[in-house]
């Protein structure tokens, strides 16, 4: 029980001590009787949401699921094993003789006790999925049948030794699955967090969305909960005169003033053309999951044309929509003079507002026209760029970064998730006057 | 769970008595609430049978429910107790005149204080509380339900209220002291997914998940509250729905909206669908005029399918 329930903790279903004592009273309730009731039960107690129901639901039947390869395993072993049942011999090592008399109840059992003798449970990375079938095999006494069959050839016995590998080495795996994913999954996270955004494959964006939720979820609690901010030696005049009126206005109480901190009004202005999209998809997950803290959140994409994707923006599936808009808007090369002029006619920008510009500066030698992004930084409160090359790159090239640098009151190269992280949490701190 | 050979069957058929078919999970669950104590919060997708659930419960127990519908804004006022201020004020009134001569004969402050005492005391009392929902629930001798309905509509404040009340069964009005249920209520709270509840919330609840059920388990549904209906013409309302929430809709249609059309094909002496009498009586199911355009063109081959599927006698999906 008690693995089962790190297993699950390992995959991502959030269990604390007390629900582990609260699933063990649950389980002794319903009893081991039945499988599904016993997966039902710790699924009530333990998954707190329907995706963390699902993990679970996965992690209990991969769990019960010793021997998984049972079904698979040669047909022929099979027959012969039960058919050789009958001629008894094979040789003195019990392994052997389990082999030749197709026990498989006394093999599964012998290899659970070489797992449980080797702490599988101990596996984290899938390098010692190996080494550890090797090290159960050895235990279950692989050499001496291994001697045995060199001393007499049994194609019995042979094919027996090839099936006990390939099952070691499921059971080895079955365990990675479930007990390594802890670290591995951790690893990776790390890993995903500091790589670039734009080399990520598609195969780990599905991860990597997970992970941006998460991470905006941190931070919109972050954000959240201090909405007004005491300052202590600034008084309030008028408050500390109403507070002590029932003291005929003598200042028992005093009161200090408090600063609202404004929930921000972003506008953000994304580059989708190739070089640039992955990472904007991902800066507008980012602000789509911010939801509550960002009180008005608009979006505008471009590669050549600046277009308003507010609207599409606010569709519960965010994921489906950003994928939408990247598809419909995005490939050709980007032009920043037409996309900055038509941004600066078409958004609705006061001086409440930031605005994120997120794109390379690389206008493909168009005319890059400051004076939009000028008229742009006039009204807002601040412009704040977000490039995903390094510094060093720019202004080389076609880029026009040196030129909008002016009016932009920060530059922030932003190529990983984990500076994105930054970059938004600082726009949300630059709101705090 | 040593007399019945099956308690949660037993939880199940209860419950079907009512009219409510229970799948296992949700027996399961109301088995293992009524035994760890815990509350249960249920979720799933809008007209579900979520409050339906606590109905259903409350009838087999034979218990009274008491229902808290939470909005936003709910506070402990309304929820918890209130002080019923107007009694409290005419009460205030006609003794006024009785006070004057009681204090009369006190000549300084202190001893009319104490005399007063016994009074103010009085105006604070169960005699001058209003109960609420939550207070009421918790008075009741026998036990009851209670139904906490879309608590993600209240405030976070709220959910932090509650947990007093769901851990201990107690509340605490600081005039009167702690107050303690003398039998544990049976407490639900239902959610339809608008915010994410708070993790201490979810940690002393069990979580249950309600989806949109199988065929075989909506004709069973539909069956107990329209004992009337044809056989054949259940199974092909269940297959077309069945069909129809495979569609991209905004809002699928639920199991409400199942029986509230198989109602209205009853009531139109329907036998068969066809696709004509399926668009005319479409608004039943769907409420979003975008999904309805979006289901036109699919609802002529539903139709269709549905009937030749539940001709064909074949066991409806489990």
């Amino acid at each position: 029980m008690l693995s089962l329930l790190r297993a699950a903790r390992g995959a991502g279903v959030r269990i604390s001590t007390a629900e582990t004592l609260e699933a063990l009273r649950a389980a002794a309730l319903v009893g081991p009787g039945d499988r599904a009731d016993l997966r039902d039960t710790l699924g009530l107690v333990c998954a707190k949401s329907a995706e963390e129901k699902r993990i679970f639901d996965e992690v209990f039947s991969l769990f019960f699921a010793p021997q998984a390869p049972a079904a698979t395993k040669p047909r022929a072993f099979e027959e012969r094993g039960v058919g050789g049942d009958s001629q008894g011999g094979g040789g003195g090592s019990g392994l052997a003789r389990m082999i030749v008399e197709g026990d498989r109840a006394g093999l599964d059992q012998a290899l659970a006790e070489a797992a449980r003798a080797e702490d599988a449970q101990a596996i984290r990375f899938f390098t010692q999925t190996n080494a550890l079938a090797r090290r159960m095999l050895d235990r279950m006494g692989l050499a001496a049948l291994e001697a045995e069959i060199a001393a007499s050839p049994d194609p019995r016995l042979t094919e027996g030794v090839v099936m006990l590998r390939a099952e070691a080495r499921a059971e080895a795996e079955r365990n990675l699955r479930l007990f390594g994913r802890e670290e591995s999954e951790g690893l990776r996270e790390y890993m995903l967090r500091r790589a670039r955004l734009a080399a990520i494959s598609p195969r780990e964006r599905a991860r990597l969305a997970s992970l941006t939720r998460a991470m905006a979820k941190k931070l919109a609690t972050r954000h959240s909960r201090r909405r007004r901010v005491a300052k202590r030696g600034s008084l309030d005049l008028r408050g500390t005169l109403r507070r002590n009126m029932g003291w005929d206005g003598i200042p028992f109480v005093l009161r200090h003033r408090a600063t609202r901190v404004a929930r921000p009004r972003l506008v953000v202005f994304c580059d989708i053309s190739g070089s640039v999209a992955a990472l904007s998809g991902f800066l507008l997950l980012f602000l789509h999951s911010l939801g509550a803290v960002v009180r008005d959140l608009g979006a505008f994409v471009f590669t050549g044309e600046a277009i308003d994707v507010t609207e599409t923006l606010k569709q519960p599936d965010a994921e489906a929509a950003i994928a939408r808009i990247l598809a419909e808007h995005g490939h050709g090369s980007s032009n920043y003079g037409t996309a900055l002029a038509g941004f600066a006619r078409d958004a609705t920008i006061d001086r409440h507002t930031t605005v994120v510009i997120l794109g390379d500066g690389r206008g493909n030698r168009a005319p890059p026209r400051v004076d939009a992004l000028e008229d742009v930084a006039r009204r807002a409160r601040q412009v704040v760029w977000l490039n995903p090359e390094h510094p060093a790159l720019w202004g080389t090239g076609d880029s026009d970064m040196p030129r909008y640098a002016p009016f932009c009151r920060q530059l922030r190269p932003c190529r990983t998730l984990d500076e994105l992280e930054r970059a938004v949490d600082g726009l949300l701190l630059l709101h705090r006057v | 769970m040593s007399t019945a050979p099956d308690p949660i069957a037993a939880v199940a058929e209860g419950l079907g008595r009512t009219g409510y078919i229970a799948s296992r999970p949700i027996a399961l669950a109301l088995h293992l609430a009524q035994h760890l104590q815990k509350p249960i919060l249920v979720e799933g997708p809008a007209g579900v049978g979520k409050t339906e659930l606590s109905r259903a419960i409350a009838a087999w127990q034979g218990l009274p429910l008491h229902r808290l519908q939470c909005h936003e804004g709910l506070d402990e006022s309304r929820a918890l107790y209130e002080w019923k201020y107007g009694k409290q004020l005419l009460y205030t009134q006609i003794l006024k005149d009785r006070i004057a001569p009681m204090l009369g004969d006190a000549p300084v402050l202190a001893p009319a204080l104490k005399a007063l005492e016994g009074f103010s005391d009085l105006f604070f009392s169960e005699q001058f509380l209003e109960p609420r929902p939550l207070l009421a629930a918790l008075r009741e001798p026998r036990g009851c339900v209670l139904l906490i309905d879309e608590i993600d509509k209240a405030d976070e404040a709220f959910e932090a209220f509650l947990l007093e009340l769901l851990a201990d069964h107690a509340v605490t009005i600081p005039e009167l002291g702690t107050i303690r249920a003398a039998v544990p209520p049976m407490v639900l709270l239902t959610s339809n997914g608008m915010r994410e509840l708070g993790d201490a919330l979810k940690r002393r609840c069990l979580h249950l998940f309600i989806g949109l059920p199988s065929p075989e388990m909506e004709a069973r549904i539909v069956a107990a509250r329209l004992p009337g209906i044809p056989a054949l013409l259940l199974r092909q309302i269940v297959l077309f729905i069945a069909g129809l929430r495979a569609l991209d809709l905004k809002k699928l249609p639920s199991i409400s909206e199942t029986i509230d059309w198989a109602r209205a094909l009853t009531l139109l002496h329907t036998e068969h669908l066809s696709p004509d009498l399926v668009r005319e009586t479409l608004n039943i199911l769907l409420k979003h005029e975008a999904d309805i355009s979006a289901a036109q063109p699919a609802l002529a081959p539903l139709a269709f399918q549905a009937k030749r599927d539940a001709e064909t006698g074949m066991p409806l999906p489990a």
